[in-house]
């Protein structure tokens, strides 16, 4: 258990996969700039990420290493994760139309998030088991909502401060994140996984 | 085996199976639509003018499959009345004339020599058909013009016309047919075919 929580705090705060390994960037720049949206991506990215994690851990596990194709693991973890969004989507629109409205164009959008298949990949090199993935792409999503829904309540209030014209815009979202992320790596050495 | 082979094989395994898992949700998970709200929104003129109380023909449409009247689209008048009365099963009513007359076809125009640039008219068209910038003469692009004439209420200086269309080679077409006498069945595409030749 204690494993497991390790796991959860590293990947959150420590390793945080935006602000301390750049991974899932474009999201974090492109949606964040409504608190609101900023939530519809989490929400859609957490189920995405946590089971594609797994769905790739089995998919690699049982298909890839008995026929000993280790390589061919990224093209398809891209399959994986594609399938996985798009039977996600399926899935929603039909249960619950409402999430569907919410969730809406980021939904399809999480294909091309880099954070998914980066932790697909990590997966592999940390040679997680079935438990550990599950917990490592939860973890992930946590810090890739917390990263996110923190930097858009920024932006919100950015958005009317008194910015200097040439920084106003992604300019200072770069600046902010640059900071965010400076405190983020505060968290290093906090727990070693 | 090559490894070439097995890795061609099973790639294609791991695609099929997806493909298969896929396919089935696409059965399982299919969302029921409205159908006939699209079959409503086809035979409604989409004008977008909201002259029947609605912010455009789509929710119009779901009013209609919601049990709102039929009668309350002036741009499509009566051969729209009885399109829908056709497809509804109900009977065909004369037009509401609380949401405004039938007219014959029109474009808007503006002349061009008294518009003083407001853009007053481009936010108010639904379709986009007037283009212009800010202290620039405005125009309408006649293609896409539907005839709403939402845009002549706004215009500060009154420089917008509702001109008919001239029926030339390329605009005529035969008259509808009467209301009330019986209608061959190829007859029930009419509201398309109105809006391809428009």
């Amino acid at each position: 258990m204690t494993d497991f929580l390790l796991i959860l705090v590293s990947t959150v705060l420590v390793n945080n996969f935006v602000l301390v390994q750049f991974l899932g960037l474009c999201p974090f720049m492109g949606v964040s700039n409504k608190l609101e949206t900023a939530m519809g991506m989490s929400l859609a990215t957490t189920f995405v990420l946590t089971l594609s994690s797994v769905c790739s851990y089995l998919a690699y596990t049982y298909l890839l290493q008995p026929f000993d194709l280790g390589y061919l693991r990224t093209i398809s973890f891209i399959l994986v994760i594609a399938v996985v969004v798009q039977f996600t989507e399926m899935v929603v629109k039909k249960t619950s139309p409402l999430l569907h409205k919410v969730l809406g164009i980021f939904l399809p959008l999480i294909t091309t998030n880099c954070a998914v298949l980066g932790v697909a990949l990590l997966n592999i090199k940390k040679q997680n088991g079935f438990m550990e993935s599950i917990f490592y792409g939860f973890g992930a999503a946590v810090g890739f909502s917390l990263a996110l829904i923190l930097f858009s309540a920024i932006r919100e209030r950015i958005a009317v401060a008194d910015v200097p014209v040439p920084f106003r815009g992604a300019a200072i979202g770069m600046v902010t994140a640059g900071l965010m992320s400076l405190a983020f790596m505060g968290f290093t050495g906090l727990v070693s996984f | 085996m090559s490894a070439v082979l097995i890795a061609i094989l099973v790639l294609l395994g791991l695609a099929v199976v997806f493909g298969l898992i896929l396919g089935y949700a696409a059965v399982q998970f299919k969302v029921e639509g409205n159908p006939i709200v699209d079959q409503i929104d086809d035979i409604l003129p989409q004008t977008q003018c909201g002259q029947c109380g609605y912010p455009g023909c789509r929710p119009y449409a779901e009013a209609i499959s919601n049990g709102d009247a039929i009668n309350k689209c002036p741009p499509g008048g009566q051969s729209t009345i009885e399109a829908l009365a056709d497809l509804l099963d109900v009977e065909a009513v004369p037009l509401d004339s609380e949401h405004g007359e039938e007219q014959v076809k029109k474009i808007a125009y503006i002349r061009e020599d008294e518009c003083i640039g407001c853009t007053k008219c481009i936010q108010a068209c639904p379709v986009d058909a007037i283009v212009g910038a800010a202290k620039q003469m405005h125009t309408v692009i006649t293609t896409e013009c539907t005839g709403c004439d939402l845009c002549v209420e706004p215009c500060p200086v009154d420089c917008i016309d509702m001109l008919p269309i001239p029926t030339t080679l390329n605009t005529w077409k035969w008259e509808q047919p009467v209301p009330g006498i019986a209608l061959i069945a190829t007859d029930s595409g009419r509201g398309s075919e109105q809006r391809g030749a428009a």
